[in-house]
């Protein structure tokens, strides 16, 4: 499997984990792909949202225990 | 003799090296320890104070005191701009080559706007961010006639409330100055509700229709072309404005960079808990620097001064320095010129919104006046 880079936003309320999938997509190279941990089931549903908007990809979606885990690859 | 290094003289710099100077006033008195601390700056800054300053409220020599008059007497202040850190040889290397050893390292750069990240932004925006962009706004008010202001908000940046404070804010003075009528207040946030913290969202969004703010969700501004005064998001949006001010992404300091602590925005990888930089025992960091998934605020950075404080006096005598931040945050929040309210969580405990009073307001207002007794270590 290639590299994927762990964004933890367990409890985060402010950011907020979309937030901190933005600021990874801005500052890491096309091609990359994230794994944003969440508390919060809304982030299941918005990062896609945001996903979709921004034109990158959801490459998975998942809940482990209460966390969610989404994997986003930055394409362009 | 023990020497504990803290580089960066703001919020939590200042309240490390004061609290535990407070702790170990024997062991210092003694020379069986030493506290530096390194800022590339005489003065300390109270930043909240630039909101005021674009209004003409405030001026800048009244967020500014002498660092050297803030911190304990016994603690060494290093005036100068660091270089770099070398880990192996556990030591800060100034850009005048002097080098500065320590046994423990407190890093506390805090971060900075980055308004180069957004094509044209320097040249078709303002910033308040800064003591000279909130200079260089409060003369774009001052002449300001009325016509579209666009506030646009970019990410990551620290103080998260600021910008709907600045929103609500510029409204209120617009009409003060009787460009009410003249003036539309547009705001654009990158994601999907108008504030990441959910309460303070659902309390803006009716506020928002009441004044007629216009509102761009998911909106992550990306070019400015400042002769035709528009400006373009990553979702592909485009916006006019007259006057535009903008809240740009930031990053960390470069000297993070130069040092290879960072990520590729100079974000040092931090433990959540023990707030020491990840995979080192020696190197705590708190404050804007971390890459913390929390509000990059002052209040942030003074719960985790608390922190940073408690392990190093309890390392020194002996301890484990196991004491755990448990991610707490807490800020106030202007909701127009005349009210406030605020907000308080951590990693376990979601936000819950109060109601905006006046007397929160006054409360914050004064605070601004009695920040200094928080570096100092009283408040
Ligand atoms: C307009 C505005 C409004 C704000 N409002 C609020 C608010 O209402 N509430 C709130 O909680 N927070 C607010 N903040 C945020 C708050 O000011 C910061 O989050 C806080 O200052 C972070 O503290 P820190 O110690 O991490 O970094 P800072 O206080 O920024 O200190 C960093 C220090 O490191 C020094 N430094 C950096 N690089 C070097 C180097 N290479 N060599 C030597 N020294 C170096 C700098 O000179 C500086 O002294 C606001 C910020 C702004 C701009």
């Amino acid at each position: 499997m290639e590299d994927v880079k762990v964004i933890d936003a367990r409890g985060s309320f402010c950011p907020g984990p979309l937030m901190e999938l933005i600021k990874g997509i801005r500052q890491e190279p096309v091609g990359t792909t994230f794994e944003v941990w969440s508390s919060d089931a809304g982030s299941a549903k918005d990062i896609p949202e945001w996903v979709a908007r921004a034109g990158h990809e959801i490459v998975a979606n998942s809940e482990d225990d209460g966390i969610f885990k989404v994997q986003v690859k930055k394409l362009r | 003799m023990k020497k504990i290094v803290i580089l960066g003289g703001g919020v939590g710099g200042t309240i490390v090296a004061n609290q535990v100077a407070r702790q170990m006033g024997k062991e210092l008195r003694n020379h069986e320890l030493e506290i530096t601390v390194i800022s590339d700056s005489v003065n300390h800054v109270y930043q909240p104070m630039f909101l005021y300053v674009a209004f003409d409220q405030v001026v800048p020599e009244e967020a500014q005191k002498p660092e050297r008059e803030i911190l304990d007497r016994h603690v060494k202040l290093h005036i100068g701009s660091a270089d770099r850190v070398d880990r192996d040889a556990k030591a800060v290397i100034m850009e005048d080559g002097t080098k500065i050893t320590y046994d423990y390292l407190v890093i506390a750069t805090g971060s900075r706007p980055a308004p180069e990240a957004i094509d044209g932004l320097e040249q078709g925006g303002y910033i308040f961010y800064t003591e000279e962009g909130a200079l260089k706004l409060r003369e774009a008010l001052h002449n300001f006639q009325g016509g579209r202001i666009v506030v646009t908000v970019g990410v990551p940046h620290k103080c998260p409330v600021a910008p709907l404070e600045f929103t609500f804010m510029v409204q209120e003075w617009a009409k003060a100055r009787g460009l009410g009528d003249k003036t539309e207040v547009v705001y654009t946030y990158p994601i999907g509700r108008l504030h990441s913290l959910e309460p303070v969202a659902n309390w803006a969004t009716p506020v928002f229709e009441e004044r007629g703010i216009e509102s761009h969700i998911f909106f992550n501004p990306e070019t400015v072309d400042a002769s035709n005064k528009t400006i373009t998001s990553l979702e592909g949006e485009t916006l006019n404005y007259d006057l535009l001010v903008a809240i740009p992404p930031h990053t960390g300091q470069a000297v993070i960079g130069r040092s290879g602590l960072g990520d590729a925005g100079n974000w040092i990888a931090t433990d959540r808990h023990s707030l020491r930089m990840q995979g080192t025992e020696d190197i705590f960091v708190l404050g804007d620097a971390t890459n913390l998934p929390i509000s990059k605020a002052g209040s942030t950075a003074h719960f985790e001064a608390d922190v940073v404080a408690s392990n190093l006096v309890n390392l020194l005598r002996g301890g484990l320095g196991s004491i755990r931040y448990d991610g707490k945050v807490f800020c106030f929040i202007e909701t127009g010129l005349k009210n406030a309210t605020y907000i308080q969580f951590d990693y376990t405990h979601p936000p819950k919104p109060q109601e905006p009073t006046e007397m929160i307001h006054m409360f914050k207002l004064a605070y601004n006046r009695m920040y200094w007794l928080t570096p100092a270590g009283v408040l």
